[in-house]
């Protein structure tokens, strides 16, 4: 009875296909390390924020009247409120956490390259369309962070010479940041943006699954294959790499529990301390700090004296990722083989991405400035290395299989 | 490469010396929160009715809550209850807000979250470091929070204590007056200052909990959740164990 209708089901829609060329017989390289867990865990928080906004939706008020007042209730009087309400603000930091990540390991193995470009063209869309949905839900609780944290980031629209001061207007829909701006960016948080990052996940997932995995030691797992057309060094996703993912996710959601029951706040980097004070427009705090997440790019702002010029910066740095898989001429992709050079300006940009992070929710002063500058440079010195560097690198000899 | 990474290690370490040395006139004193302790809750929230709930509200905590969060019986409970409330009614102050303002010239802020504004620390340097000084309006000032428009509520119990001022040079040639320090009260308060201290830290207790109640809950069902996705993980590992067994050993490089 459930065969026939299984069958009756897959007569009529592409159910058995899509199960085998995306998990059963979908050939991924078998030598996958830690940095590969991170996809499915994204995937995982995504529908874990999507559930609990959704119940948060429930109990949430978007009105500048209602909405501070409304998380304290979801807070206190809502069964679980807590529960939920927590598990989103941590899933945002963590959300960060693991794309971060994400896009390190595609750096030290190249997973940008040819033939990859569009996966990681996809990839940073998604983080610009996830800092977008950061960005607005972070004004619906409607605290003093909130509110001047929205105020400052949509006033540096207003820099743009021209039609900034029109734009700004024109995104707030009020003078200042009011209960018509948060009433658009619930608007945009809750079904704009995730259907904006549904498609680019999906959009992801399937330029992913076109060409197949990058791996480790940037080898093409598809020029060696067995007589059944079968890469030799891969092995199907599922069952394989569904059980390794589960695994990997049981770990992450360890970590995410003991965040949510015991360290909810972060020590107010997840949940910042002045947030939990109502949005006042007539009270500016004395230290307005973005949440961590988007500490480096507001510290490159800070670093430029000019306010346009640094709108400017904190753009590219974003929008230079888009022109990695050309900035980078080697052919060789797994860190494992490349040059010392290259080892070298991945770690110093790392460690300036990570000051930049610090310094970005420091108060201003002639140190952090100055550091901020430094670290900036090196940030953007990265690509310019990577555009030299690579041209000249004498890398090492990649091997035929996986190792 | 080793001298780049000293470098920057030795840089980032200098940069955050530079942010540690901030500080205000006197450093905070520490007080550790026990929440497990119901009756030093329930004295907190005694102290804070009769206290603070004169001029200060606590808009987002229901008198409800506290008795079942605190395992009061009913007599605990109506006994924090003010005659015209009911139980889950929230603590609205017993001042009408147009008093307030004719009074201090402002409405005092609401206090349910100030737990999680300042930090339990903070509240307690606060509450316990009023000092006299007869150039404000009150006749205090506080060494935490200077030039704040609270009067010291505890003076009857703690006494007023008196300010240690030294002479500080400024870049310019001349001097100014810094609060340095405090000193005990010439006149001595109604309470034993070690019982004075208990009031103030459970006092502290109760607005860390009124802050956040779920705090009671997350961290009572926290163990559970986290055994029950340890004991799934351990069987994701061992399940991974198992299938990856028939996967050969990748080829080695001759």
């Amino acid at each position: 009875m459930i065969q026939k209708l299984g069958k009756w089901v897959d007569d009529r829609l592409p159910v058995s296909h899509f199960w085998n060329a995306h998990l059963a017989k979908y050939y991924v390289p078998k030598n996958f390390n830690f940095w590969y867990y991170f996809g499915s865990i994204l995937l995982a928080v995504f529908a874990i924020q999507i559930v609990t906004g959704i119940w948060l939706a429930m109990n949430y008020k978007p009105s500048a009247a209602d909405a501070f007042n409304s998380v304290e209730y979801i807070m206190r009087d809502v069964n679980w409120g807590w529960l939920i309400r927590y598990m989103h603000s941590t899933g945002a930091s963590f959300f960060f956490i693991a794309i971060y990540l994400h896009m390190f390991r595609a750096l030290m193995y190249g997973s940008y390259k040819k033939p990859r470009e569009l996966i990681w063209i996809f990839g940073v869309l998604i983080l610009v369309a996830l800092m977008a949905e950061a960005f607005m839900g972070y004004l619906l609780p409607w605290g003093q962070m909130s509110f001047w944290g929205a105020q400052v980031i949509i006033s540096l629209f207003g820099s743009i010479p021209f039609i900034g001061p029109d734009l700004a207007l024109w995104i707030r829909g009020d003078y200042v940041v009011s209960d018509v701006t948060l009433n658009r960016f619930f608007a945009l948080h809750v079904i704009a943006l995730p259907l904006v990052l549904l498609f680019l996940i999906g959009g992801h997932i399937m330029a992913l699954h076109e060409v197949g995995s990058n791996n480790p030691d940037g080898v093409d797992i598809k020029t060696n294959k067995d007589e059944h057309g079968k890469p030799l060094d891969g092995i199907p996703f599922h069952p394989y790499y569904t059980v390794k993912d589960l695994f990997g996710l049981g770990v992450f959601l360890f970590l995410f529990a003991a965040v949510i029951f015991y360290w909810p706040d972060g020590g107010g980097k997840f949940l910042e301390a002045p947030n939990f004070i109502p949005a006042d427009p007539l009270k500016t705090p004395e230290h307005i700090a973005p949440v961590w997440y988007f500490a480096p790019h507001y510290a490159i702002l800070r670093a430029i004296p000019d306010k346009f010029l640094g709108v400017l910066a904190m753009g590219s740095a974003i929008m230079i990722l888009f022109f990695l898989p050309w900035i980078d001429r080697s052919p060789t992709k797994s860190i494992r083989y490349r040059s010392l050079a290259f080892k070298i300006i991945l770690f110093s940009f790392v460690i300036a991405f990570i000051g930049l992070g610090y310094l970005g929710t420091q108060p201003v002063n002639y140190w952090t400035t100055l550091f901020s500058q430094i670290f900036a440079f090196v940030y953007f010195g990265f690509f310019v290395a990577l555009f030299l560097v690579s041209r000249f690198e004498h890398a090492k000899p990649v091997p035929e299989r996986l190792t | 490469m080793m001298k780049v990474i000293v470098f920057l290690f030795i840089n980032v370490l200098g940069i955050s010396l530079v942010f540690a040395s901030e500080g205000g006139a006197i450093p905070l004193k520490h007080v550790s929160i026990n929440l497990d302790d119901k009756a030093a809750l329930y004295r907190g929230a005694q102290t804070f009715i009769a206290q603070c709930a004169t001029c200060h509200t606590a808009q987002y905590m229901r008198y409800g809550r506290v008795a079942s969060d605190l395992h009061l019986s009913s007599a605990q409970a109506n006994s924090l209850l003010p005659p015209h409330l009911k139980l889950g009614d929230e603590m609205v102050s017993f001042m009408p807000a147009d008093y307030a303002k004719s009074v201090f010239g402002t409405v005092p802020p609401d206090l349910t979250l100030i737990a999680r504004v300042r930090g339990a620390d903070w509240l307690y340097t606060y509450l316990t470091s009023f000092y006299a000084d007869p150039t404000k309006r009150w006749g205090v000032n506080n060494a935490v929070f200077p030039g704040v428009n609270m009067p010291d509520v505890f003076a009857a119990l703690q006494g007023v204590q008196e300010p240690v001022y030294q002479s500080v040079k400024l870049p310019d040639g001349s001097s100014e007056q810094r609060l340095v320090g405090l000193k005990a009260p010439l006149i001595a308060g109604n309470m034993p200052p070690a019982e004075f201290d208990t009031l103030v830290r459970d006092l502290v207790a109760y607005m860390v909990y009124m802050g956040e109640p779920a705090k009671l809950q997350r961290m009572s069902y926290g163990p559970y959740v986290l055994a029950f996705i340890l004991l799934f993980t351990v069987l994701m590992f061992l399940l991974k164990i198992d299938y990856w067994r028939d996967i050969k050993k990748p080829v080695k490089p001759e």
